[in-house]
């Protein structure tokens, strides 16, 4: 029941927050923060509870619930947590949090419609991350849609209408490629066994030809790719991040795709593994690609939202690396990067959107010698740059390593390359640190430093990027119990 | 015919006999509200007695089984539906109002005998009594040329292609001799090797004069302009009764005469479909008229419904019956919002209308926008879920042309609604002018919109019980 206490906190909490929004600014937010935190805690004891203990085999759920939905059609209200699960609903609430909190002063109009929208998207995403059903799980991935169009479109800069239709036409399209593909599933099972279900266990065991499997995977796998997004289908990110306000920059960039990122580990390795072993070696070169191509890029962006969301793509192609090199430590490592990516790319974000706070501006080129007026702002983003650029020590580069390492093993050549990846990384945030803090201050600005409620935010972003890069052991320990569900890839 | 064949008969007498008190009532004393109310009261009785009155087979020309009073639930609640919208749009107007109701009962009556007829006479029967009422609702308003012209349009294309329709049932029964649409479909099954020459003209022709009322491509012509020029709760009525009722005809014809064994037909169908899914989206996507964008994106909808008779499975048949409440609802529901904002001079139907609105009346907003995005196929909607069947239909029948032409073109349909949606919530700019609605607010369609959004969002998130009536009501045709 915890599971759905989850969804139904979070959705409650919107309607309130939406509802009072009308009497009270304040206590709009307080609500919304309170469904979060209040969500976050749930799952911090559902994590206690089970930390450590070791599972019979035959329940791999932490925590299941599973009702009949729509019983003509097979459809089961179904969800599930495992280790892989927890780890991105812990991040996804740590990062809802996040992103009410710096809502506080940057959101101004229509207050009680924005947490709303917020919390449909936590919800939306919580709902793909436990997902067990999947119809279900079309529903929320589908579901996080519309709230993020009105997030973009209302709360977004001057030509947030252009990003926000660009957003919704590529998920929108991608996301019924993938029902198409779903339903050939269904039926393709149903053909097989004379059952109507779109449970996930049942259909792991669907016998597909390899022809139907490749057409199927890749239904799926269009969805994915947009979402994360890969290289070709990025284009969407950078526009929509250079318009839109910092928190959906933060839901975008860091928890779309971890959903993005799940959703590939959690269906397309166990549903498709003959297709993913054909197909695997295409898109490890895409990711390559994209992990270069974006330094580049992002070394070459004059506005501040832009550049991140460059570097986290790059990122996430270190993820879609590590997801389809095939191999156990790579994919270990992506989980760990996809966590790790979070935390460090919404901190930029945040720093980016402090910066804008105080400068009205998100160009790079009108900023320069900040570190002089705000040291302490600057202190923290040259900090987030070198997470960002894999600095052992953070969580970064633990992820980044293990990809490496798990790709050394199954090609070389990827690997290699890739590596030159981590280089490039280092040019665009370093010119980050360069243009924006240090120099002299020309525009002569003077601003004010850190609050103590960012100062808070950004302080335990560090902390937790510090100890995932230290001591990561809980993390791959929570991850060891997921290690059944995908057996054919953790070699 | 027993008294069990009357009794049988109730929801259709309940109508006819309102019609004929409301008639008397104006005659003895012209009172708006008493019509409205006696109208209202029709209605309701109507959609109750559905419930209790036996299946039965009465005469040769109704078919009163558990489809067809699924249907005429169904109508009867959109007809409710659009008369507690009209009460606040005429009160507000100038001009005779009590014969509106009278008309809009024939109208409902003959959508009605088109959801129970299950042959051919009865089909014209039914589609006369429903056009020529529409003739007189659509040029209702008949201070403002374009209601007037309107109705001019209609009458001329519909009078003709009742003719059509007249012409093809008659080459149909010179060829085979029977009007009713199992007897039909025995005798197609029966005959070897069989000649087409009269046949598929004769089948094409009814379909010329079905596809007119369903407004689809290329008999789509009149529909921007009948809806733009139609007072807003007509087009309402026009856009869900006359299509549903239609659609439903359609689907009986379709399974009852086996007509999917006829590839010929078939291939005709899947490119009207097309046609329909690619012309309806694309015109959209150039109009700035909210009526004429619903008009479009109607025609849009008529192709995915016919995706799924294509298919022609059994979930094919239960996912046009689920698409067809889904889609009285949103429609319905995105009229009324059109009606609530119409003023004395002209329906609120420019975009400029709705710019901002979400700054004035939030409510209002949020209605229209799940409406819309019902319209688009968006989750928590009853859209969402209607337009899944209609996919999962085709996946069943591996009909992946036609699927494939649906999402795409629905991912197209998308921009214009969120055209619209967009609209919506932009800040209000200084000094553009303020288009006025109605002076007061309207109780019964603020009811009628608050209703229909819980609807939509029951149906969107919980379909088991409504399922599992369209199960039953499709049942008792196939």
């Amino acid at each position: 029941m915890t599971l759905v206490w989850l969804l139904i906190v979070l959705i409650a909490g919107g309607i309130l927050s939406g509802l009072f929004a009308r009497w009270h600014l304040g206590l709009s937010r307080w609500i919304a923060l309170a469904a979060v935190t209040f969500d976050l805690i749930l799952t911090l004891i559902l994590a206690a509870r089970d930390f450590g203990t070791a599972h019979p085999v035959g329940n791999q759920w932490l925590e299941e619930v599973n009702w009949s939905w729509i019983p003509q059609s097979g459809i089961h209200f179904h969800l599930g947590i495992d280790g892989l699960s927890l780890l991105l609903v812990l991040l996804t609430l740590f990062l809802g949090i996040v992103a009410v909190v710096i809502s506080w002063t940057e959101i101004t109009t229509a207050v009680g419609i924005y947490h709303f929208n917020l919390m449909l998207i936590l919800a939306g995403i919580l709902g793909v991350l436990l997902a067990l059903d999947l119809f279900l799980f079309y529903f929320s991935w589908e579901l996080m849609l519309v709230p993020m169009y009105f997030l973009i479109s209302i709360w977004g800069r001057e030509r947030r209408a252009y990003a926000a239709i660009k957003f919704f036409l590529f998920t929108q399209l991608s996301g019924l490629l993938m029902l198409i593909a779903i339903l050939a599933l269904y039926f393709a099972h149903h053909r097989a066994t004379g059952v109507y279900t779109f449970e996930y266990q049942e259909l792991l065991g669907a016998q597909l030809s390899p022809h139907a499997a490749m057409w199927i995977m890749l239904g799926f796998f269009a969805a994915f790719a947009v979402k994360l997004p890969m290289f070709p289908f990025h284009t969407w990110l950078p526009d929509v991040c250079a318009e839109a306000s910092t928190a959906t920059n933060l839901v975008l960039a860091s928890l779309m795709a971890a959903t993005a990122a799940y959703a590939m580990i959690r269906f397309l390795l166990p549903l498709f593994p003959d297709a993913i072993r054909t197909a695997g070696p295409a898109v490890t070169v895409l990711a390559v690609i994209g992990i270069l191509y974006s330094a580049i890029l992002a070394f070459s962006q004059t506005n501040l939202m832009r550049l991140i969301a460059y570097a986290s793509i790059g990122h996430l192609g270190f993820v879609l690396l590590g997801i389809f090199s095939g191999n156990s430590l790579a994919l270990r490592g992506a989980v760990v990067t996809v966590i790790a990516h979070g935390i460090s790319i919404g901190a930029l974000f945040l720093v980016a959107g402090a910066l804008e706070g105080r400068t009205h501006t998100r160009e790079i080129g009108a900023m320069g010698g900040l570190w002089d007026t705000v040291p302490r702002l600057s202190g923290v983003g040259l900090f987030f740059a070198l997470a960002a650029l894999g600095l052992p020590g953070m969580g970064d580069f633990i992820g980044e390593f293990l990809i490496l390492i798990g790709t050394y093993q199954v090609h070389f050549v990827t690997a290699a390359v890739a590596a030159c990846g981590v280089l490039a990384a280092t040019f665009y945030a370093l010119r980050f640190v360069q243009y924006v803090f240090q120099g002299s201050n020309s525009h002569l600005w003077h601003l004010p430093d850190l609050s103590p409620r960012e100062g808070l935010l950004l302080g335990a972003m560090m902390v937790l990027l510090l100890w995932l890069g230290l001591y990561p052991q809980p993390v791959f320990q929570t991850l060891a119990q997921a290690a059944n569900h995908v057996p054919t890839l953790w070699r | 015919m027993s008294t069990v064949h009357v009794i049988s008969l109730l929801p259709l007498l309940v109508i006819a006999a309102t019609s004929v008190v409301v008639l008397l009532a104006t005659a003895i004393r012209r009172n708006h509200a008493v019509s409205f109310g006696l109208t209202l009261l029709g209605l309701a009785l109507s959609f109750c007695s559905a419930f209790f009155t036996p299946p039965n087979q009465v005469t040769q020309l109704l078919t009163m089984d558990r489809y067809a009073f699924f249907f005429m639930t169904l109508i009867t609640a959109a007809s409710f539906a659009v008369t507690l919208m009209a009460f606040g749009y005429f009160e507000a107007r100038e001009g005779r109002k009590e014969e509106f109701y009278v008309l809009l009962l024939v109208a409902t009556l003959g959508a009605m005998v088109l959801a129970a007829s299950s042959q051919f006479a009865s089909l014209f029967l039914g589609l006369e009594i429903l056009s020529v009422a529409l003739y007189a609702l659509i040029a209702y308003l008949g201070d403002r040329p374009p209601s007037l012209e309107a109705g001019i349009k209609y009458l001329v294309l519909a009078g003709s292609s009742s003719a059509f329709l007249a012409f093809g049932i008659a080459l149909v029964y010179a060829d085979l001799g029977a009007l009713d649409f199992v007897r039909i479909g025995q005798l197609l099954g029966i005959r070897k090797g069989l000649d087409l020459s009269l046949l598929l003209p004769g089948t094409v022709l009814i379909l010329t004069g079905i596809g007119f009322k369903l407004a689809l491509v290329p008999f789509h012509m009149w529909t921007p302009d009948v809806y733009e020029g139609a007072p807003a709760p007509v087009t309402a009525f026009v856009a869900t009764v006359s299509k549903g009722g239609m659609f439903a005809l359609l689907l009986r014809y379709f399974s009852q005469s086996a007509s999917y064994r006829f590839s010929p037909i078939l291939l005709v169908l899947s490119i009207i479909a097309i046609a329909s899914m690619l012309t309806g989206n694309l015109l959209a996507l150039f109009a700035n008229n909210v009526k004429r964008i619903l008009a479009y994106s109607s025609i849009a909808h008529m192709g995915y419904l016919l995706v799924a008779l294509i298919v022609s499975n059994r979930l094919g048949a239960n996912a046009v019956a689920f698409y067809l409440v889904a889609y009285f609802v949103m429609t319905l529901g995105a009229f009324a919002v059109v009606t609530m904002l119409s003023g004395r001079e002209r329906d609120a139907d420019r975009l400029e209308d709705y710019r901002g609105l979400f700054w004035r009346r939030p409510w209002l907003a949020f209605v229209f926008t799940a409406m819309l995005l019902s319209l688009a196929g968006i989750p928590l909607t009853a859209g969402f879920l209607a337009k899944f069947y209609i996919v999962a239909a085709g996946a069943e029948s591996q009909a992946w042309l036609l699927i494939l032409i649906l999402v795409i073109t629905s991912t197209l349909g998308l921009f214009y609604y969120l055209r619209v949606v967009t609209a919506l919530y932009e800040h209000p700019s200084g000094n553009t002018q303020v288009f006025e609605p109605l002076p007061r607010r309207a109780p019964a369609v603020s009811l009628v919109l608050a209703v229909l959004a819980v609807l939509l969002v029951w149906f969107g998130t919980y379909p088991a019980p409504l399922l599992k009536v369209i199960q039953s009501a499709i049942g008792s045709i196939t």
